[in-house]
């Protein structure tokens, strides 16, 4: 075999293999649904994050739209602080959504669904004045919405549900129901 | 009494001088790769043998396995109801495991003893000792190269054999079995990290490039220059750097994904 036949071959071989490799990386792997815009941080605290996992999805109407940066307890606080990544192109998010721990199917994995809130803007003003009516000023000018934005903190959270906790709460209610009966009985 | 003791003195001092022959020669080695880089051209010869060779086999093996993870996984996840997965499954078993591992073996079985035979009747046929005799190192000239050619071979064919692997499960799983074409590749993409499972298994894939190749080349040179002496050393190369695949296998795995 002449030099050239064999070096074509070699040629094909190591390019077939790092095709293969990019397949691996591009097709197979998650490689392609990293983004590379850098997103925004956005903290929310849980009393209980069972399951939850750094990289968990974070949804809004169902869409992904970040993943779960990191996850630590407060000791401060004693609860646990989630810090999620939004991605930089969703920048229209109300600053009062609400974050909730849910579960992909019965048996499937954690993820965080975002709920939009009602959005507060700086233009309007609730005041109370002197008759002690409720007053709405509103600002003329540029009003801009109050949204998401780096370091904010989601305040309404919804812990995930915690199937044992759920069994007990329905058996403990379940025995004192018949701890009354008996009472009324006697 | 004193005869078996000698026996076993004789073969543990034995098993230690292969040891410590080994690791020398594993040092010759990697100090003439630099001695290479002037003539790439008998790296890129021994890559042909090693690598394109083992083609054939490689690619032919992982469709049939992928097709096989297709066939299994789809009869098992079918009673959960989770035949989506299947993409994730055949997708994680070849990238993790199934990829590196059973090219090195088949690896072993067709380059290693290849390599070992080659150098062996080298040695048997007086061809090294003949080099030497015209000042040219023997390691540097025929054992280097091929040690190099091994060690990128393995990496590349195991990605190839994964890669094809992924596409037998498609063919089996959504080709014949009617698993949907976007949940199989949606629901590998959401779970196969690439750091986690593609990286890590190049890096094994890489460990037994080295070891398996670095076998073959070791009992090639070390073989006993008779034809029984060659025919042993090949058989020592596949038995050894298979076990030692296995092996290093369940290490690396508890290293990485424990």
């Amino acid at each position: 075999m002449s030099t050239r036949i064999t070096e074509i071959w070699v040629g094909l071989f190591v390019a077939g293999g790092i095709a293969a490799l990019f397949m691996l990386a591009m097709k197979v792997s998650n490689l392609s649904t990293y983004k590379s815009d850098q997103g925004y941080d956005v903290t929310a605290y849980f009393e209980d994050i069972s399951g939850l996992k750094v990289r968990s999805a974070v949804t809004m109407s169902g869409v992904r739209i970040g993943r779960v940066k990191e996850i630590v307890f407060d000791k401060n606080r004693l609860s646990a602080r989630v810090t999620m990544e939004i991605e930089g192109e969703y920048d229209t998010l109300p600053d009062d959504s609400s974050a909730s721990i849910y579960t992909a199917g019965l048996l499937g994995e954690k993820y965080i669904g975002l709920e939009p809130g009602a959005g507060s803007s700086d233009c309007e003003e609730l005041s109370l004045d002197d008759s002690g009516e409720i007053k709405l000023d509103e600002k003329a000018g540029d009003c801009k919405p109050n949204n998401l934005k780096q370091g904010s903190e989601i305040k309404l959270t919804q812990d995930s549900l915690v199937l044992e906790k759920l069994i007990g709460q329905f058996i403990s209610k379940f025995l004192s129901e018949d701890d009354k009966k008996e009472d009324t009985k006697k | 009494m004193l005869n078996q003791l000698q026996i076993i003195g004789h073969k543990s001092l034995n098993f230690f001088q292969r040891l410590g022959r080994g690791h020398i020669l594993i040092f010759d080695v990697l100090k003439g790769i630099a001695s290479l880089l002037p003539r790439p051209r008998l790296v890129v010869q021994q890559l042909y043998s090693v690598g394109v060779l083992s083609l054939i086999i490689i690619v032919v093996s992982g469709f049939f396995v992928g097709m096989v993870m297709g066939l299994q996984g789809y009869n098992t996840l079918v009673d959960f109801g989770a035949e989506e997965s299947l993409g994730v499954m055949v997708a994680l078993s070849l990238v993790r495991e199934l990829g590196p591992v059973v090219t090195a073996l088949l690896f072993a079985g067709r380059a290693g003893s290849a390599l070992t035979a080659e150098i062996g009747l080298m040695k048997a046929t007086e061809q090294l000792s003949a080099m030497e005799m015209m000042a040219v190192d023997p390691i540097r000239r025929v054992l280097s190269p091929r040690f190099v050619a091994g060690f990128i071979s393995m990496p590349l064919l195991a990605a190839m054999f994964s890669a094809v692997g992924v596409l037998g499960g498609f063919f089996v799983g959504v080709g014949l079995l009617g698993v949907d074409d976007g949940a199989y590749w949606s629901q590998m993409q959401a779970s196969v990290d690439i750091y986690d499972d593609i990286y890590n298994g190049v890096i094994k894939s890489l460990v037994f490039g080295f070891v398996v190749t670095w076998i073959a080349i070791f009992e090639g040179y070390d073989a006993i220059p008779t034809s029984e002496g060659v025919s042993r050393a090949t058989t020592r190369t596949v038995v050894h750097s298979s076990l030692a695949v296995l092996g290093l296998d369940f290490i690396l795995t508890a290293l990485m994904f424990n």
